[in-house]
């Protein structure tokens, strides 16, 4: 029984390490108070990135850096247009996500029914042998353990650090940060490229761990989930990986279900994930002053210095 | 900085209409960039993406056949971004547009009466609005933000039509393919070029552009939108609800797109499949941006982005490459047109010397 536990809880740390990356990482944008709607088109070019990678040079270190690069190189041409060109950023986001779909698929075409053996599991010395945490812990491949690591600086960043501080000053008043003397554009542009990065490792990690080939579209909306989980976090790290790991259990309850042969239709319990953000959205939002007191004041707002 | 930004006194109407213009010339740009990275002569690959697909009569039908859907969602869509309702689940009420209209024929199916047309056409625009209802309600109700909400519905969506043509509207004479039956003839669009598949469906929808542009321009609801899209605080002080336009003009997207839908199924397709759009609905965001909002734009971005489906195709068959090019090509142009849009508002300025530069 412990054994089954044990194996059903790894699958929900895989199925939740994606939306941990590239949640917090859009959560370190909007903190900026920057919305990038991107995140779904970040995803697949950091997958086909790191799955090419790894096909063409076979080193697991290399793919991952190259999703990473592949997100943030996307997350770029956002910065520019909505920092440097006053873009509004609903739109960008979407033109974002619409080219990273279609980049990623011209990109892949070559990739498609390929596979590869997954990122390797790193067992770490004596912990990884103590029984039921060992294995739960301490035998993961490195993009997970990186996952656990990210929630921990994020939140210490936010909270104890003075740049952490100024992002979010930056975030909540652009204007006093700005007459403060805080380059608001540089900032943002770093917090822009940060998200890019993460959700280049979200997508990485699909290609490389979840499910180690390359299809088009192989993150399903995942983005999407992700900007969904950081309103369901208000904007703070723990719950951004608390929600995470939820809906990792969603995903993995719904193949579960389907593996048993509930007598539902298996595209019945696919749309649980999606239904769950909807639920899971509206009961966040319902307190509009909860979301007003969390949310980042200048979210969505373009920034222009006239002084 | 050598280069900066300068807010111009007012908005520049001129660039209103020539961004879009720069914007496609900096895509070709691109493309044969693009082309030239690829290995493609480029020449001959931008030949077959923009110009081989118009040099026939049936081309130009199948103009009117993919801009069909395009125009319809995308001039319905820009009445909702007019008033900052961000509704980018148009994919999802297509979807459900044509699972409820396609449910009507089906229903009917082998039945001969006029009122089986019209009937479907109710069943799709009611399907339509029925799932841009949710998100409108959770958005007035709880304040939910519409633009997850309507994109996690087109997920359901598309489940949810692979249910049904998987299961119990399956053709039981179709060898288990996920089909349903092929429709019967009365619940089949009717062509209105003979040779070609344009159907009714394109005439309805140059109705549409027009209603729209009268509700725009004319009434009272045209001005409360762009009232509560660009001055919430003036809106609330004139009385105008903002729950109501949000309730607008997502229904009105919805209704499009359920009709949309609709006409595809029974129109070029014939039947329900489990997949029935490219992403019509997404494509209908770029529609409604680069035609500026406003209906008559619309129409000939409608036209435009419809010519990159079918130069898609036609360098699919002609020169082996990749359908995805056409997601490729469609992205950036939004891209230049989001970028050239600054100059609506902004001048370029070089610092040396005083006078004022237009990029």
């Amino acid at each position: 029984m412990a054994d089954i536990l044990i194996a059903a809880i790894l699958t929900i740390i895989t199925a939740a390490t994606p939306l941990v990356y590239a949640a917090l990482g859009e959560m370190i944008t909007e903190k900026s108070g920057v919305l990038n709607l991107g995140v779904e088109g970040m995803i697949l070019v950091g997958a086909v990135a790191g799955f090419a990678t790894i096909h063409s040079t076979g080193s697991a270190a290399l793919a991952i850096f190259a999703g990473l690069a592949a997100g943030a190189l996307l997350a770029s041409v956002f910065a520019l247009l909505v920092l440097g060109f006053q873009a509004t950023q609903v739109a960008t986001g979407l033109a974002l996500t619409i080219f990273g779909i279609g980049v990623s698929a011209l990109v892949g075409q070559d990739l498609v029914g390929i596979a590869y053996d997954g990122l390797p599991k790193i067992s770490i010395p004596l912990l990884s042998s103590i029984p039921v945490i060992g294995p739960l812990l301490f035998q993961h491949d490195i993009l997970v353990y990186g996952s656990f690591a990210l929630v921990f600086l994020v939140a210490w960043f936010l909270k104890n650090t003075r740049p952490g501080l100024v992002l979010r000053a930056v975030g909540n008043s652009h204007d006093a940060a700005h007459a403060i003397g805080y380059p608001v554009i540089r900032i943002r542009y770093m917090a822009i490229l940060f998200g890019g990065a993460m959700a280049g490792l979200a997508g990485a990690y699909l290609s490389l761990a979840y499910s180690p080939l390359w299809i088009e579209n192989m993150s399903a909306g995942r983005g999407w989930i992700a900007l969904a989980l950081v309103v369901f976090a208000t904007w703070r790290p723990w719950r951004v990986f608390f929600g995470a790991y939820l809906f990792g259990g969603i995903t993995i309850f719904q193949l579960h279900a389907q593996a048993f042969g509930v007598g539902v239709p298996a595209q019945i319990m696919s749309m649980l994930p999606y239904l769950a953000t909807i639920v899971v959205l509206v009961i966040i939002s319902r307190d509009i002053n909860k979301i007003k007191l969390n949310a980042p004041m200048c979210i969505g707002k373009p920034f222009h210095p006239t002084a | 900085m050598f280069v900066s930004l300068v807010k111009r006194p007012e908005r520049s109407q001129w660039m209103v209409y020539l961004s879009p213009v720069i914007a496609l010339a900096m895509t070709l740009v691109s493309g044969i960039i693009l082309f030239q990275l690829m290995g493609v002569e480029s020449g001959k690959a931008l030949y077959a993406f923009f110009v081989e697909p118009i040099t026939h009569k049936y081309g130009w039908a199948e103009l009117g056949v993919k801009a069909t859907p395009l125009i319809l969602i995308g001039v319905a869509l820009s009445v909702g971004f007019r008033a900052n309702v961000w509704n980018i689940g148009a994919e999802g009420q297509l979807t459900l547009g044509a699972i409820c209209g396609g449910g009507v024929a089906l229903f009917f199916y082998g039945v001969d009466s006029v009122f089986v047309l019209p009937l479907m056409m109710v069943g799709g625009i009611l399907g339509g609005m029925m799932w841009a209802a949710i998100p409108a309600f959770l958005r007035t109700r709880f304040n939910a933000n519409e633009i997850l909400t309507s994109l996690m519905l087109t997920y359901v969506a598309t489940l949810l039509l692979s249910v049904l043509v998987h299961g119990p509207w399956r053709d039981p004479d179709g060898f288990n393919f996920p089909e349903s039956r092929i429709f019967s003839d009365s619940a089949t669009l009717p062509v209105i070029w003979a040779g070609t598949r344009l159907h009714l469906g394109w005439i309805i929808t140059i109705a549409v552009v027009a209603a729209v542009w009268v509700l725009m321009s004319k009434t009272i609801v045209g001005f409360q939108v762009k009232v509560v899209g660009q001055a919430p605080l003036a809106g609330r002080h004139a009385g105008f609800s903002v729950n109501r336009v949000i309730w607008f003009s997502l229904l009105l997207g919805g209704a499009m797109a359920g009709l949309a839908g609709l006409f595809e199924v029974s129109g070029p397709i014939g039947q329900l499949l489990p997949v029935i759009s490219p992403g019509y609905g997404f494509t209908a965001i770029i529609v409604a941006f680069v035609g500026r909002l406003h209906p008559v734009g619309v129409f000939f971005a409608g036209l435009l982005l419809a010519l990159s489906y079918l130069g898609g195709e036609s360098a699919q068959i002609t020169m082996n490459l990749p359908l995805a090019v056409t997601g490729v090509f469609q992205g950036m142009l939004l891209f230049f047109l989001l970028a050239c849009d600054v100059l609506i508002a902004y001048q370029f300025r070089l610092n040396m010397t005083r006078g004022a530069k237009y990029g």
